[in-house]
């Protein structure tokens, strides 16, 4: 019973979506299965937040390894959340000078704007900025010529990086206007435009079907299993 | 007290200027006022039925008004403001439509109401043309089904079929030959291998949330780790970036120890929320990998651009690595730094490769009916466009055309 419910609505929900996408009039069941997930969603994030507090609560009390992470994250996370509920700092809105609470929490000056240009911005650039580095290193790794498909794979991806650069076009430019496909950037462009849209269509297609597949599945209840177990 | 000097001044040639410039403000004033006044307003006002809805729309269009014609200069006319009247209640004003359209859709009719509209012309300095309103109320017409999507209903009717086929089939005891799917078959030897050197294993499924398949099918492969994890005593950390995931992970570790007969092994402390933010979750995940030196990674949902920065730190702290998702664009990221990756489809075979049962892998051959007919449209779809292209006046353009705005399209704009 405990997995048959969720089977059960998971089908149902899923047939309405279908039916809806044919029939106009079950669009309005659609928009409900919308809203209502749409309200799940606004209540996990109380059981997100309770989570977030107990879990790291946790490791600060059992001073576990790491626990000062976690004494951060609970510090940071009170802060935001005071910091935002009295709305700290938000200058009143243009319409009702007199009252100091009536501007978004959003606005700029306030709070939480301060929080989110000065703290979180700049860390999520730091973090973002990583993946220069990290394609760098893959990129060393996945092009060692180690056998004649790594070395069809690094020559493609030669072409391609030099193609897309100045460099690239500075190199043959001196080629006449008849041979404009050979040039660095003409191969660039039929490599992108033929191979890769190819080989990504291909790979869409079976999205598609698998989506399809377990979509079916999961609606005629034979694939529980991410409800943890097949059986009831 | 008045000033002398004033209006010694004003007494001046002066005066008699600035009088001139008065007579000639009002004047310019009551000749554009005159010119407004006689702004053109639309003609032929039609309300028809929009087709292919649950009775909630109606479709007004109008011939453009003399003075918005393309080539009259300077442009007098601004928009047209169309109003609504139900039964009777007052006009009420909908929408304005910028000069030049012709046509608007009301989207927000009440079925079983019948609707009267009327179109004024507004000019460029806000004077509005007599109103045009349409003869007769009109009640939208309820549709049961959309005909534009006729072609794709058969093509997912078809796709649907096969798999239900097949699954029938499977149940019946027909032969069915799935080919290896070696990220999937390197599962057990991740989870021994963590188990071996004595260091927990990480699940990521993905940074979306539950509404996304892909998230789905990666709870369905972390019900499997869990398992064969609880039946190993190998310790698992799920860190989530949605909460609904969170739950439904909990639930799923706490069927798989339970399924494995070891209901002692499911510690729900490692299954946690982290936080919605995409790099906020990047930095946690990343953060822990490099402290703790799991033994092996799994990486099966939804990623965007977290994807190569998860997968090289497990990359560089020496895990066993298995990735899969259905973002093309992600994949190259994760088969250059991860040791094994399902790509796109193999992630949705994932549940029914692991599950071995007949009626699951059934439905994977009927994939294959639908891979048939991907290939039969693309075939004919090529041979289309070619004689499209070489004969542009031939029955070929039109059945090219039919075939993508018709069969292709859904019934899209």
């Amino acid at each position: 019973m405990r997995r048959t419910i969720p089977a059960v609505i998971a089908g149902v929900s899923g047939t309405v979506m279908i039916l809806a996408f044919f029939i106009p009039p079950a669009q309005k069941w659609q928009q409900t299965a919308e809203i209502w997930f749409t309200i799940l969603a606004a209540i996990a994030f109380l059981i997100g937040g309770t989570n977030l507090c107990l879990h790291h609560l946790k490791k600060v009390a059992h001073q576990q390894a790491g626990w000062g992470f976690s004494a951060v994250t609970l510090i940071a996370f009170f802060v935001t959340v005071i910091v935002g509920l009295l709305k700290i700092g938000v200058p009143a809105a243009a319409k009702y000078p007199d009252h100091p609470w009536s501007g978004s929490y959003m606005d700029e000056g306030g709070g939480i704007w301060w929080l989110y240009e000065y703290v979180m911005s700049p860390i999520i650039a730091t973090m973002f900025s990583l993946l220069a580095f990290y394609v760098a290193s893959a990129a060393f790794r996945a092009f060692r010529a180690k056998n004649v498909e790594a070395m069809l794979l690094l020559a493609t991806a030669f072409i391609v990086l030099l193609g897309r650069t100045y460099a690239g076009t500075a190199l043959t430019s001196w080629m006449p206007e008849s041979l404009s496909a050979l040039t660095l950037p003409g191969l660039t462009g039929v490599i992108m435009a033929v191979f890769t849209t190819a080989g990504q269509r291909a790979i869409m297609i079976g999205i598609a079907l698998g989506i399809a597949a377990i979509s079916l599945r999961i609606i005629l209840g034979l694939d529980r299993s991410y409800l943890g177990s097949d059986k009831d | 007290m008045r000033n002398p000097i004033f209006f010694a001044r004003l007494d001046t040639p002066q005066r008699m200027g600035s009088r001139l410039m008065s007579v000639v403000l009002i004047l310019a004033a009551w000749t554009s006022c005159v010119v407004a006044a006689d702004i053109a307003p639309p003609t032929d006002l039609v309300v028809k039925d929009r087709q292919n809805d649950a009775a909630n729309g109606l479709i007004v269009t109008w011939t453009l008004s003399a003075d918005d014609a393309p080539d009259v200069q300077p442009k007098h006319v601004m928009q047209y403001e169309i109003a609504r009247q139900s039964g009777d209640t007052e006009w009420s004003s909908i929408a304005n439509i910028p000069a030049g359209n012709d046509r608007f859709e009301d989207t927000n009719c009440e079925p079983g109401k019948r609707y009267r509209y009327r179109v004024i012309t507004v000019s460029t300095n806000g004077d509005k043309s007599a109103a045009v309103e349409s003869t007769e109320a009109m009640q939208p017409v309820m549709n049961w089904i959309d005909t534009r999507r006729l072609w794709f209903g058969g093509i997912v009717a078809f796709i649907c079929g096969s798999v239900i086929v097949c699954t029938e089939l499977a149940k019946r005891g027909m032969g069915l030959y799935v080919r290896p799917i070696a990220a999937l078959t390197a599962l057990d030897e991740a989870v021994g291998r963590a188990t071996e050197m004595g260091r927990p294993m990480l699940f990521v499924p993905g940074l979306m949330d539950l509404d996304q398949i892909e998230t789905v099918a990666g709870l369905t492969v972390l019900s499997k780790v869990a398992k064969t994890a609880a039946e190993y005593d190998a310790a698992l950390e799920v860190p989530t970036s949605r909460s609904l995931v969170m739950t439904a992970a909990q639930e799923s570790c706490e069927a798989a120890c339970l399924e494995a007969g070891r209901p002692e092994s499911f510690n729900p402390d490692r299954i946690y929320y982290v936080t919605d933010e995409q790099f906020g979750y990047v930095a946690y995940v990343c953060g822990w990998m490099t402290r703790e030196k799991p033994a092996a990674c799994f990486f099966l949902g939804k990623f965007f651009a977290e994807s190569l920065l998860l997968a090289e730190t497990g990359n560089g702290v020496g895990a066993i690595q298995i990735a899969g998702t259905a973002e093309a664009p992600q994949l190259p990221f994760f088969v250059a730094a991860c040791d094994y990756t399902l790509i796109g489809e193999e992630l949705f075979a994932a549940s029914a490769y692991l599950s071995r049962e007949p009626q699951q892998l059934g439905t994977l051959k009927g994939q294959d009916a639908g891979k048939v007919l991907a290939a039969a449209l693309l075939l004919g779809g090529c041979l289309l466009a070619t004689w499209a292209a070489l004969q542009p006046n031939s029955p070929g353009a039109t059945m090219n055309e039919y075939f993508r705005e018709v069969i292709l399209n859904k019934g899209e704009a």
